[in-house]
């Protein structure tokens, strides 16, 4: 049963184009998408037949927009409900044409849509000109970091070709789109319903002489995962196969290859990475870049688990208690401070607190305010906060680790991406320029923590201070930081309620790892979970001796 | 990277998302070229072994070639599968069309099978490219209790962040080959040299370029003998993958009435 292959099979070179429609409801985005198959012969026969059936049951001509709108609900009304994607070919490359609706209502849909694009052209009817909606894509789209945008000036057979309409409204969107960061690669005056500068030049258009829309397109570039980026590898999950483990995840950017030495944040803990595994190939891998799904095993046995991020030592990822983020808000229930969510980074999920609402952003002025609640569909610099490191960079820096999905319960509510970080472990210029001194296991960065934990007069901090005399007595540097030091000092802000009392531990474990001195520390630590996080980050560096005590 | 390399990893990508997401999933296997190609993808995202159960909605009315190759790389594959009877078409909803009657008893034998084994999660090898209502679909597409899918409040999806956790009574379709297309699966096929029910190749001028039961899917006029063939054969052709489905083009919306009502 199994067949033969002979080696006539040419595989595609590079991957189909991702290219999203965005704009105003009614603006023509369908009939574009429908128009842009016809005329680049896309379609089969039997669906153009079909077409024109279903058209002229509602007593239409052919309706190219029924094409993508495959639902009788979005036929019966003449909008699009959902995004839809199709398959064109123009004579450069293979193109993915994802179809957004512009409806205010399905704001998430068309958000779902473009996350995935590379270009995207902005349509704008030529008679109605721009609108509000125009401008919230395309701010969205430069949010996300789309930046390859075509602008289509649709429907010019209704301003009879008119070249000052197009010339106007081209300069208007172009000076809006200048506003947030995009210069548009090319703006064309089209006629969707009739085929004009789409595939094919204008004839009653003779005075414009760019370029046509599929030309538009071609002319714009892929964008695959960048694999000269930082390695970023996050763990997707851990499989156990014979007697070894396998970590699995996908390289979100940079590459890797057998007998690279990864760190693994949170804990820092590094292992050359023994093999590629995979099931079904001939020769064995060596090396994987960004976009590759791939199964690592290491030449040490560490405690990984998902969520974990792997890095090269020397090119690290934030690991920030809080971050600055810019939203997109797509819940009916406004946005408000002290809002708790979930964060989603690729595999790592953070219950983060909404500490602060920075300034809200009107998409259609540009200016910036301070509010006290983001609506739906709105755009804000928020500041998150979380109690565990969250591992991340910022978008401008390497986007698919800097980027993320906002959840509440089980609903995606919005976006977000990372302008900056906050209150990181690394972010002390003091602590990074002190000459390392090697101490204990933690041969990174030559620091180690000792942990003294007991009940509150047990005499932690006389251990300390006199553990700290003896250190310096042998030439070791060393830093006490105690429970009351740390609020004092480091958290300012909280008190002695359970949750503050569980962040301050959090602290001297988070902040030593980058240290290079020798250091103890002896703050209260009455749970097992607040014990179990702080051995956590300070995986190795750490001997543990009362572990007894359960969490209340 | 090419094209292929890059769907390969999507899709292994979901499915890991899948096993690890999802309590109870199950892979549908239809023994169709795509979910052929769903379980070699799986086989390469767990190394070798596919850590959940593989299920054959069965009516009972396939291509005798169908139940040869079921047998066969059932075993082969060391798959676990489970192929009970659908209910019969006595049971579906009488006002759909006849055709599509046979096929909604693959969505009731669906939701036997969840009520039989609590399965909460179902992995389908649909693609947005076979079928316009499919193009709408997520990767992860929530369904009610009755398996009925929302078009109009679908959640949003991005950046692969995909809608993991559900209230009690709603399942999830998990689709790793949504981003596909037929012709990217005849190439991924002919590539990694995956076996195919030999129906998909022409015997006498004629050959099944889609594959359903007995009586509702018809061959389409062929000469492509061959994986080459039909990929030349897919490159030239004005004809819809579908066309020889009946219960397609029953009526306007008969696959969207299906598919709103919890077919894959």
């Amino acid at each position: 049963m199994a067949h033969d292959v002979t080696p006539l099979v040419r595989a595609p070179r590079g991957r189909a184009m991702p290219i999203v429609i965005v704009g105003h409801v009614d603006h023509g985005k369908s009939t574009l998408v429908g128009r842009l198959l016809h005329d680049t012969n896309s379609l089969s026969d039997a669906k153009v037949a079909q077409l024109r059936v279903m058209s002229a049951k509602r007593g239409l001509d052919v309706e190219w927009s029924f094409l993508l709108d495959a639902l009788q609900v979005e036929r019966d009304q003449g909008i699009t409900v959902d995004t839809t994607q199709v398959w064109f070919q123009s004579s450069r490359r293979r193109y993915v044409i994802i179809d957004a609706p512009g409806h205010r209502e399905f704001l998430r849909n068309m958000l779902t849509g473009a996350a995935s694009a590379d270009a995207a052209i902005l349509v704008v009817d030529a008679k109605i000109g721009v609108s509000e909606q125009t401008r919230r894509h395309a701010y969205l789209l430069n949010l996300i970091g789309l930046k390859q945008v075509i602008v289509a000036i649709n429907k010019m057979d209704l301003v009879g070709g008119d070249r000052d309409r197009f010339d106007g409204l081209a300069s208007e969107v172009g000076e809006y789109l200048a506003g947030i960061g995009i210069r548009p690669l090319a703006s064309v005056p089209v006629s969707a319903k009739h085929g004009d500068n789409i595939a094919t030049a204008s004839l009653s258009m003779p005075w414009y002489r760019g370029p046509t829309l599929v030309e538009a397109l071609d002319a714009h570039e892929s964008l695959p995962p960048p694999a000269r980026g930082p390695l970023r590898f996050p763990v997707q999950d851990v499989y156990r196969f014979g007697d070894r483990r396998a970590i699995v995840g996908r390289i979100e950017s940079g590459r890797l290859s057998v007998g690279d030495e990864l760190r693994f944040a949170p804990h820092g803990a590094t292992s050359r990475i023994a093999s590629i595994e995979a099931w079904g190939r001939t020769e064995r891998q060596i090396s994987a870049e960004a976009g590759d799904s791939v199964a690592l095993t290491l030449e040490e046995e560490l405690f990984v688990e998902r969520g974990y991020l792997a890095s090269r030592l020397d090119e690290r990822p934030f690991e920030a208690s809080a971050v600055i983020a810019k939203v997109f808000w797509l819940d009916h229930e406004p946005l408000v401070a002290g809002r708790r969510l979930s964060l989603r980074i690729n595999t790592a999920q953070y219950d983060v607190a909404v500490s602060a609402i920075e300034r809200v952003i009107d998409v259609d002025t540009l200016t910036e305010a301070t509010a006290d609640r983001v609506d739906q569909n709105g755009v804000a610099l928020v500041r998150l906060q979380s109690k565990r490191p969250m591992l991340v960079d910022s978008f401008a820096s390497s986007p698919r680790t800097g980027r993320g999905a906002l959840v509440d319960g089980y609903r995606v509510v919005g976006g977000c991406i990372v302008e900056r970080a906050l209150m990181t472990s690394a972010d002390s210029a003091a602590e990074r320029q002190s000459a390392p001194v090697v101490f204990g296991s933690n041969e990174e960065n030559g620091g180690a923590v000792i942990w003294l934990t007991g009940l509150s007069g047990a005499g932690k901090s006389t251990l300390a201070t006199a553990l700290h005399r003896r250190l310096a007595a042998r030439g070791l540097r060393s830093h006490v930081l105690d429970g009351d030091e740390l609020r004092r000092v480091l958290s300012g802000d909280l008190d002695f309620s359970a949750q503050a009392r569980s962040e301050p531990r959090g602290l001297p474990a988070g902040r030593s790892r980058n240290l290079p001195v020798a250091r103890s520390q002896g703050p209260l630590c009455p749970c097992q979970c607040g014990r179990d996080q702080a051995v956590h980050r300070c995986f190795g560096a750490l001997r543990d001796t009362d572990r007894s005590r359960p969490c209340p | 990277m090419s094209e292929l390399d890059w769907l390969e990893a999507q899709s292994i990508y979901i499915l890991r998302e899948a096993y690890n997401r999802i309590g109870k999933p199950v892979l549908l296997w239809s023994l169709g070229k795509d979910s052929n190609v769903m379980i070699w993808l799986a086989k390469k995202a767990f190394l070798g072994s596919i850590p959940f159960p593989v299920m054959h909605l069965d009516t009972g009315l396939e291509f005798p070639e169908v139940y040869a190759f079921r047998d066969r790389y059932g075993a082969e594959w060391s798959l676990n599968l489970i192929a009970d009877l659908c209910p019969p078409i006595e049971e579906t909803d009488p006002t759909l069309p006849p055709a599509s009657r046979l096929s909604a008893r693959k969505t009731l034998g669906l939701k036997q099978a969840l009520a039989r084994y609590g399965f909460s999660g179902v992995i389908a090898g649909i693609r947005r490219d076979e079928q316009a209502t499919r193009g709408k679909e997520r990767v992860f597409s929530p369904r009610a209790e009755d398996g009925q899918w929302d078009f109009r409040d679908q959640p949003p999806e991005f950046w692969d962040q995909f809608t993991t956790e559900y209230p009690a009574g709603v399942h999830v379709r998990v689709h790793p080959l949504l981003h596909w297309t037929e012709i990217d699966i005849w190439r991924y096929i002919a590539r990694e040299r995956i076996p195919v029910v030999p129906l998909y190749f022409a015997r006498d001028g004629k050959r099944y370029r889609s594959l359903g039961e007995i009586g509702i899917t018809f061959p389409i006029e062929s000469q492509a003998k061959d994986i080459p063939a039909i990929i030349r054969e897919l490159e030239s052709t004005r004809e819809p993958e579908r066309a020889g489905r009946a219960m397609d083009h029953e009526s306007e919306d008969a696959f969207e009435r299906l598919r709103v009502a919890g077919y894959m």
